[in-house]
């Protein structure tokens, strides 16, 4: 029955793509071999800040199984691109520096890359590295972004004075500052959002292989974006034409923003595999090398000032952050602390007048940029820390506060007037859609936020304290509009659209094909759900493909939780020409007017004659045969739609936290976690859930374990999973979700995206339970991450001790 | 290097293989074995995703030597369905909960439950998130793992049949 197909949009359809992960039969880069496959390990620096007088590998090229030994100095390409300046265009000085394939001028991090050595086997290229002998000049390192903006600290770049990247700045000035002297209330507060190390499961990987025959070359690699590399890697370092290269992603076990950006070793294993001759050349991190070659994430300081009325309406807010990009820039390093991060200061709140300054700085730490949320949890992190600052300093409930700032149901399409979401060109984008106050209140009612004043008493008498922590977040996603991102207006040097292509057979086998990328979101799902509805055709009968650059139409990636506004919506308009020209044949093949065809799931009727008809199968065989089809109408049923989004997607939402902490030993317990999110609607609710999970559990072991620590010399003391706290199962509670449904009117399907929210929403949270906890200590702020050490020199000096 | 010889079964099948005494079990079934469902998450034996059984126990194949599973018995996570192809409880159970996004620490979190499940076929909440404490996930929160290993916890109780793979040689 058609209904029973279509159903499946908004239904817990369970994963397509399970059935090769739980059998062990996944695809990922490690598991790709070929005949003739050789293996690279590159030489990284141990010092985080070095010149490089003499590379002598000589004794390195003798060594067994080795076939070459490349250095900075062997490798042609150019720099790789930096594609989000900040500020775009407009005029704003980016100091851009971005790594080489292989360092030449020195190193700026440990871990830099500065040669490679390729062999038959892993184990001889590694052995070979030893053999490698290279005279370093260290110099001088700096690891804190204050610091490397003082005078006389380390010089990082030429071109780069007091290691500033760029000083960026949104909002209304005059009108902050005004708001802030006038204002009844002023809190001010130094909140540093600490620097941390994504850790997807899978580590990054690239196979590189160039065809002598045909001049091109292929690569695989573990990426959110296949399609941009081509541009990136193929135009911008390698100075070939993009149609000379074919990238390719497998199954990605796991990104999180990690996998979105051009990497040194893009360009470095198709390098080598020219070099020898091409045969392809495999290279993939270990774990310890994912800490310091692959991007970390985060590493604000951030001085906020909020400013108010005694009844609780915050009037203005303003604030100042410097965001530290590392040693030299990652792809769109600068564009996470300033559009995606500058641009929603506001909350989900009226705040009248904000006004930010962000300044990127260089030091000797690895490159930073997009992990998930990339920009919002630490937008988040800084209005919700300061809500409860506010709250706390006039003696208000914070959930009372809240409530009176929020912006009201009838405030959307909402733009703020500090003209926060006006790109530099004018273009902008609009609040789609809120109301959130009823997501709060349902938040505040499933955690029992009235009664916790007696928890509280009851927790005391058990030697804990316990805390209650909100945070109401508005988040920007579904990115983006190309206009408002695009290089005059923001600086993503590029667009956002979406592209799909949806392939009628003539056996009734449906082919979708995007240009979006899963990393563990259930694409092959999501997608065949919504094609199943818009065509009537079961999900069994759908494939849906991405990942390779080979004849497909070029598209964005998945990041910034687009997929689901931009890449649904190109589906839905390519089902729709799908649908357009079958009515239109089947017309021709009924000998009726289009007009008079309707279309009951994958059934094309004549109106008033049901028992003229064909389905879609034989729609799509009579197009492929063509014996017969309409005068002007091309063969096949064949579409493709791209989609440029008109506007972001806001999902938002209230989490609450509760913790308890062991006075005696510091140790914070997550008791309990509601969430309350509005996504809109949903294409599959089992999903989201799992979305919302996991992102939760980034957001509290941002919160309460993990930390990305380098010593003052640049050594990165969280070097593995020993040092870097990864949250476990069995420090967790059961989460609780619930939700409110406020359809975004940017897309045909209501839906605001889902893949960050739970990481944006969730720091914020604990943090602000964990200070309500020490409040009562007097402990008005403490920054993360809440480590029972960090807890208990806290309480300690509060009580007056020694810490 | 010069090589050891280590004969071993995995998933029912014996394997004979020439081995240097510093190959990893992981990499001797990756590699040799073309066996690449087990995968490789860390070098510092925390995230468990090479989790396989050793004589029935679960064991983190990338700390053990493969000259350690001579004369010994392996199961991998190709070995948990039935000949036939029927799933394992726990295969089905992640699929139906949702236990799995990116599927790569899924092998490694499926062999461990399975040791979990052996020891303490009903196990609380609180048990298996401490079962698999010695594996990370960093997509799903554990959340529907938890949900996923309870689901087949109880089918294997109601009686479907379910033993632990033949490995007890």
């Amino acid at each position: 029955m058609a209904t029973d197909v279509q159903d499946v949009l908004g239904a817990r359809v369970k994963r397509v793509e399970d059935e090769r992960f739980i059998t062990g039969r996944g695809r990922y880069l490690d598991d790709i071999s070929f005949p003739g496959l050789a293996h690279l390990a590159v030489l990284r620096s141990p010092f985080a800040h070095a010149n490089i007088r003499s590379i002598d590998t000589s004794a390195a090229r003798a060594m067994p199984g080795v076939l070459a030994v490349i250095t900075g100095a062997d490798i042609p390409y150019n720099p790789l691109p930096m594609a989000w300046p900040a500020g775009g265009s407009s005029g704003i000085r980016n100091n851009v520096n971005t790594p080489r394939v292989l360092a030449t001028d020195g190193v700026k991090w440990t871990g830099e890359g500065v040669a490679a050595v390729v062999a038959e086997t892993v184990a001889q290229a590694v052995d070979a590295l030893e053999a490698i002998q290279v005279d370093w000049e260290p110099l001088p390192a700096v690891v804190d972004a204050e610091e490397a903006l003082k005078p006389g600290a380390p010089q990082l770049h030429e071109n780069a004075p007091n290691n500033v990247v760029f000083e960026w700045s949104v909002g209304n000035a005059e009108g902050t500052a005004k708001a802030i002297e006038e204002a009844e209330v002023v809190v001010r507060q130094r909140l540093v959002n600490q620097r941390l190390i994504p850790n997807p499961m899978e580590v990054r990987g690239d196979i590189g292989r160039y065809d002598p025959g045909t001049d091109e070359y292929t690569l695989w690699f573990s990426s959110q974006t296949p399609h941009i590399q081509r541009l990136l890697v193929g135009i911008f370092m390698m100075g070939i034409p993009e149609n000379k290269l074919r990238c390719i992603s497998p199954d990605v076990g796991g990104a999180f923003g990690t996998k979105i950006f051009c990497y040194p070793d893009y360009g470095l294993v198709l390098f080598a595999s020219k070099l020898i001759g091409g045969r392809p050349v495999k290279w993939v991190e270990t774990r310890r090398e994912n800490y310091v070659s692959t991007i970390h994430g985060r590493d604000h300081i951030t001085y906020v000032e909020v400013a108010g009325k005694r009844d609780g309406e915050v009037t203005g807010l303003r604030v100042k952050t410097i965001a530290n990009l590392g040693g030299r820039l990652s792809t769109i390093g600068p564009g996470i602390p300033t559009t995606l991060y500058g641009r929603v200061l506001s909350g989900c709140y009226r705040i009248p007048n904000v006004y930010a300054e962000v300044t990127g700085v260089y030091t000797n730490t690895a490159f930073v940029d997009a992990y998930r949320g990339a920009g919002r949890p630490e937008a988040t992190y800084v209005v919700e820390r300061a809500m409860d600052l506010f709250a706390d300093e006039i003696g208000m409930d914070p959930a009372e506060v809240r409530r009176r700032n929020f912006l009201p149901p009838d405030a959307f399409p909402y733009d703020n007037p500090s003209g926060l979401l006006t790109a530099v060109n004018g273009s902008k984008v609009y609040v789609d859609s809120g109301n959130y106050e009823p997501a709060l209140d349902k938040a505040l009612a499933i955690a029992g936020y009235a009664d916790i004043g007696r928890a509280k008493e009851e927790a005391r008498r058990r030697g804990r304290l316990l805390g209650v922590g909100l945070s109401s977040y508005l988040e920007i996603c579904g990115v983006a509009p190309s206009k408002w991102i695009g290089a005059v207006g923001e600086g993503w040097g590029a667009a956002m659209w979406e592209s799909a292509n949806i392939k009628v057979h003539l056996t009734g086998k449906v082919v979708v094909t995007m240009g979006t990328q899963p990393q563990g979101q259930g694409h092959e799902t999501t997608y065949a759900q919504i094609v199943a509805h818009e065509l009537g055709v079961p999900m069994e009968d759908i494939v849906v493909q991405h990942s390779d650059t080979q004849g497909t139409p070029f598209g964005y990636g998945s990041y910034g939780s687009r997929t689901s506004n931009v890449g649904s919506t190109a589906a839905i308009k390519a089902a729709a020409k799908i649908r357009d020209k079958a009515r239109r044949m089947a017309a021709h093949m009924l000998e009726a007017s289009p007009d008079d065809i309707e279309i009951d799931g994958a059934e094309y009727r004549v109106k008033g004659s049901p028992d003229k008809k064909k389905t879609l199968q034989e729609i799509a065989f009579a197009l492929d045969l063509a014996f017969d089809v309409p005068e002007g109408m091309e063969p096949y049923l064949d579409e493709t739609a791209y989609h440029d989004t008109p506007n972001c997607t806001f999902p938002f939402g209230t989490h609450v936290a509760i913790v308890e902490i062991d006075e005696a030993t510091g140790e914070v317990e997550l008791e309990r976690y509601v969430a309350v999110d509005d996504v809109g609607n949903k294409i599959n609710p089992m999903i989201v859930e799992g979305q919302l999970h996991g992102g939760i559990v980034q957001g509290v072991g941002q919160a309460l374990w993990e930390e990305a620590i380098y010593d003052e010399d640049g050594q990165l003391l969280s070097g593995s999973m020993l040092d870097y706290a990864l949250p476990r199962a069995s420090w967790l509670p059961t989460i609780e979700l619930d939700e409110t449904v406020t359809p975004s009117p940017v897309n045909p399907l209501g839906v605001k995206g889902v893949g960050e929210a739970g990481a944006i929403a969730s720091t914020a949270a604990v943090a602000n339970a964990v200070i309500d906890a020490l409040s009562p200590l007097g402990i008005r702020h403490l920054d993360m991450p809440y480590t029972p050490q960090k807890v208990w020199r806290a309480i300690q000096s509060a009580k007056g001790g020694q810490a | 290097m010069s090589t050891e010889h280590v004969s071993l079964t995995v998933n029912g099948t014996r394997r004979e293989l020439d081995v240097e005494p510093r190959r990893l079990l992981v990499q001797a079934l990756r590699e040799d074995l073309g066996l690449t469902g087990t995968h490789v998450g860390c070098d510092t034996t925390q995230c468990g995703a090479c989790t396989v059984l050793v004589d029935g126990a679960a064991v983190k194949s990338c700390t053990i030597l493969a000259v350690q599973a001579d004369g010994r018995s392996v199961t991998t996570i190709e070995g948990m369905a039935a000949a036939d192809g029927t799933l394992h409880p726990l295969q089905e159970a992640f699929r139906d909960q949702h236990g799995l996004q990116c599927g790569f620490c899924t092998p490694g979190m499926i062999m461990a439950a399975a040791d979990l499940l052996a020891h303490n076929p009903d196990p609380s909440d609180a048990e298996i998130r401490h079962g698999i404490e010695g594996n990370i996930c960093r997509c799903t929160g554990y959340q529907n793992i938890v949900a996923a290993i309870r689901q087949a916890a109880a089918v294997t109780r109601e009686g479907t049949s379910v033993q632990p793979p033949a490995t007890a040689a």
